[in-house]
């Protein structure tokens, strides 16, 4: 878990020709490569699955003995359809982004840049969740419970928003934002508390609390605090006006002050881990515990501090999306992205840049999936499938290393057993 | 291995901290629940009213209801509590944590019970039932996790075994007409999801938890992925699975009561309490169980004296996948017949605290998962009631169990020593 850049020139044999140091670069199996390497692993395994899943494909290849080149189109018209869905609806038509600007139409404009909208939007949760879980693994813990922090700062995130109508905005949103991260720090502290008093193992508390947020909100959405008035859905209250992030590009576009917030947040956390004497403890946790006690470090305190933390964080990946998008919570809200934030965090390798860019992958993912499942009709949950198996490798790169023959450089991170 | 931790800080001040504070907590705990039970249930009750149970299950074995004087039962039970309560903080020796709060929890329910149900009929038998039918998958899911760790492998993978199982269960039972067909097949692929995290886990070293919770996520996507692209269009021949149906035992079943809920079961129950048995006795045993837990305290040792490792992990790895994976078939063909999205809701998750809440042994993995099971089932019992409970709070009873379990406060929770810890030969 390296935080440097990678540096091509860094393998001690270093220097040669420019040519022959890209290649060693390829060749050396360092993170970038094998998260390619994974990338590519991923779209395959899932062009099998697409493949699978089409009838035609799959019809053509039981008549392989008679037509095998049949067999071939319909697979690849399967998967090109497929990936090209997603392509288009993450990032858009690049030519159609040209022609929008060339025409000077501000409607074309907005409709072109609407796939790259919403894949920032799909990217904010996605970035603050993974975020405030890598920052938890660079202290050596695991927090799995994102999808209870991510709910715990959509609640105080909803109720700092239609508690105290009639604030100005420039008091309402911080208002809102902070009893959003207040929440979410709170149920980051109890499994942190917990492991600092008792030595509970926070995977097991942290992934116990989710399914507790997940009721707490279901009853909450039944009282008549949340509920929103005429009582008979479990929705929530919607947010005040002044409490909501404002969009960025237009009415027409949902991207919003959220997504600028989250890449502040990334910048934010780097600095906390790399500059500040709080992120030198954590890193000192994490990567020899014993090493910090005898150091000095208070331990338990540090549990802590990095628990609360990691909660607050998430918990505004749950007060972005209600304060910038939805505007009101209902039950079972933040489906999977508690979730997903630990595998954002674990692509990234616990690096705050990386998760960044995890995030904007998986967030394109999420963007180009609700396209492909309307355009191509190909379920949404091929994504997730990509994603997991892309984790997967990248968890483990001795697989990698095998598949593709290539010296990998190190080892997956490993936290150890229920005791640690 | 530098990576076996030294236990929690401070351990040996710690674990006599614990143990008062476990005694003080029990204490606290059962004292709790006779405030409870007089304060709020029995403050709330007027003198003359009664509540029905009904007992009656099978209408071959008619079992005349039970009556039950609500205000009587309530001071009844409350002062049991009281007394368990004093017992608990006044004696000094080991604490039979578990009984106690067992039988506290016990008395408790009941006391509910009668007091939710005043005027009404309760029908406890169902109750029961549906507990029971809970804890299958539950059980199963347990034992699992307890196949893997015993040997030192953490399998958080149990929901991803469970949903994909379930999904291939439903789809070979529907596509075959045979349902043992879809049994084995749910319980093999519960097995080939094993050996993929056997394989990343033990022989590529990966974290155990983070593979395991990507391979939920893998699991979620693929199963949802298929239902739509290729059950819903293809519901009749892919996604309509029969049955199990239940099995008398002959004899068994006529006893009144206890016949209908356990001797009156589908295979599912039956192959549970066998699995159940057979990993009792195998782990604590024989020479096999005791290789697996040596393999799970210490590594590096029975390496030392010839025992192989990997293989063991290997097989255990696998042999709770399929555990898992006939807990998953329960699902489908064992009760409700189609798969449908996420079905299994994160029950594998409540598995795998059963596991941890049994402290990591069948028999209290199965205590656990009926408790677990009951709370559930008592959802459903609340809401034929007209007693104005929020079943979401009965609903966040496992986890919040599971917490405090872990936390040390019902007794000292401890895995196996090298559980999560990947091995390399030296």
């Amino acid at each position: 878990m390296s935080d440097e850049p990678l540096r091509p020139g860094a393998d001690p044999a270093g220097g040669g020709s420019a040519v022959a140091r890209i290649g060693r670069f390829f060749l050396s199996g360092n993170v970038v490569v094998v998260t390619f390497l994974a990338f590519v692993s991923a779209l395959f395994i899932g062009a099998i699955i697409i493949i699978l899943a089409s009838p035609a494909a799959v019809a053509a290849w039981g008549r392989f003995g008679h037509d095998p080149g049949a067999a071939f189109a319909q697979s690849w018209h399967a998967i090109a359809t497929a990936y090209s869905a997603l392509f288009i609806g993450s990032i858009g038509s690049p030519r159609g982004i040209v022609e929008a600007i060339a025409s000077g139409d501000g409607h074309r404009i907005s409709g072109a840049f609407y796939p790259l909208s919403e894949t920032l939007v799909s990217t904010t949760p996605l970035m603050m969740a993974g975020l405030g879980i890598a920052l938890a693994f660079r202290a050596g813990l695991f927090d799995i419970g994102g999808q209870g922090q991510l709910i715990l700062g959509a609640l105080g995130a909803t109720l700092g928003g239609f508690l105290v109508p009639g604030l100005p905005i420039y008091l309402h949103l911080p208002l809102a934002i902070v009893l959003g991260a207040l929440f979410g720090a709170a149920w980051g502290f109890i499994p942190g508390i917990l492991k600092a008093r008792t030595g509970a193992h926070e995977v097991i508390t942290s992934m116990m609390l989710n399914y507790v947020a997940l009721n707490l909100l279901t009853f909450l959405l039944t009282t008549a605090l949340f509920q929103a008035p005429p009582r008979y859905q479990p929705v929530s209250k919607a947010v005040a006006d002044t409490a909501r992030l404002p969009h960025l590009a237009g009415p027409s576009l949902r991207l919003n002050l959220g997504f600028i917030l989250a890449a502040a947040c990334v910048v934010g956390v780097a600095w906390l881990l790399q500059r500040s004497t709080l992120g030198f403890k954590f890193r000192m946790l994490g990567a020899n515990r014993e090493a910090a006690r005898v150091a000095g470090v208070n331990i338990s305190l540090q549990y802590v501090l990095a628990m609360t933390l990691a909660g607050a964080i998430v918990g505004l990946a749950g007060t972005f999306m209600v304060l910038g998008v939805d505007y009101q919570v209902a039950a079972g809200y933040g489906g999977t992205i508690g979730f997903d934030g630990i595998t954002v965090a674990i692509l990234g390798q616990g690096n705050p840049y990386g998760v960044g860019l995890s995030a904007l992958l998986f967030g394109a993912f999420a963007a180009g999936g609700r396209t492909m499942q309307l355009d191509a009709n190909i379920p949404l949950q091929l994504v997730q499938v990509l994603q997991a198996v892309l984790v997967l490798f990248v968890a483990a790169p001795g697989v990698i290393r095998t598949i593709f023959r290539i010296r990998v450089r190190g080892a997956g991170r490993v936290f150890g057993g229920w005791s640690g | 291995m530098s990576q076996v931790e030294p236990a929690a800080p401070g351990s040996r001040e710690l674990r006599k901290d614990l143990a008062a504070m476990r005694r003080r907590a029990l204490a606290i705990a059962l004292l709790a629940l006779a405030a409870i039970d007089l304060l709020v249930f029995a403050r709330t009750t007027s003198a003359g009213s009664k509540t029905i149970f009904e007992l009656n299950a099978a209408p071959a074995l008619p079992v005349p209801p039970i009556h039950i004087p609500v205000l009587a039962t309530l001071v009844g039970l409350g002062i049991v509590c009281v007394l368990l309560g004093l017992a608990q903080y006044l004696w000094k020796g080991n604490p039979r944590t578990y009984l106690l709060l067992g039988i506290g929890l016990a008395l408790t329910g009941i006391a509910f019970l009668a007091w939710a149900g005043q005027g009404e009929t309760v029908d406890v038998e169902g109750l029961l039932m549906t507990s029971l039918i809970e804890a299958v998958p539950l059980t199963l899911g347990a034992l699992s996790g307890l196949l893997c760790e015993r040997s030192g492998v953490i399998n958080i993978a149990i929901e991803g075994q469970f949903l994909i199982a379930a999904f291939v269960g439903a789809v070979v039972g529907s596509a075959t007409g045979n349902l043992w067909i879809g049994l084995l097949c749910g319980a093999l692929s519960g097995g080939l999801v094993g050996l993929i995290l056997a394989v990343f886990t033990i022989t590529y070293r990966a974290d155990q938890i983070i593979v395991g919770v990507v391979i939920d996520a893998f699991a979620l996507g693929l199963t949802t992925f298929f239902l739509l692209s290729l059950l819903v269009p293809n519901q009749m021949t892919l996604n309509s699975p029969a049955v199990f149906g239940p099995i008398p035992i002959p004899l068994l079943d006529k006893i009144p009561i206890v016949g209908p809920l356990l001797f009156d079961q589908n295979i599912m129950v039956y192959l549970t309490i066998i699995i159940l048995v057979i990993v009792q006795v195998a782990l604590f045993q024989t020479r096999w169980g005791l290789r697996v837990r040596a393999v799970g305290e210490h590594p590096r040792a029975a390496e030392t004296v010839g025992i192989n490792v990997l293989r063991i992990r290997y097989r255990n790895v696998i042999l709770g996948g399929i555990v898992a994976g006939i807990g998953g078939a329960s699902f489908t063909i064992g009760s409700t017949g189609q798969f449908a999205h996420n079905m299994t809701a994160g029950l594998g998750y409540i598995a795998l605290a059963a596991m941890i809440f049994g402290r990591w042994r069948p028999l209290g993995a199965l205590g656990a998962a009926l408790l677990f099971g009951f709370f559930d089932a008592l959802q459903f019992t609340l809401s034929a009631l007209s007693a104005p409970i929020p079943s979401d709070f009965l609903a966040m009873f496992p986890y919040l169990a599971t917490i405090l379990a872990v936390a040390g406060l019902v007794g000292r929770v401890v895995p196996p020593a090298a559980d999560g810890q990947p091995y390399a030969r030296e």
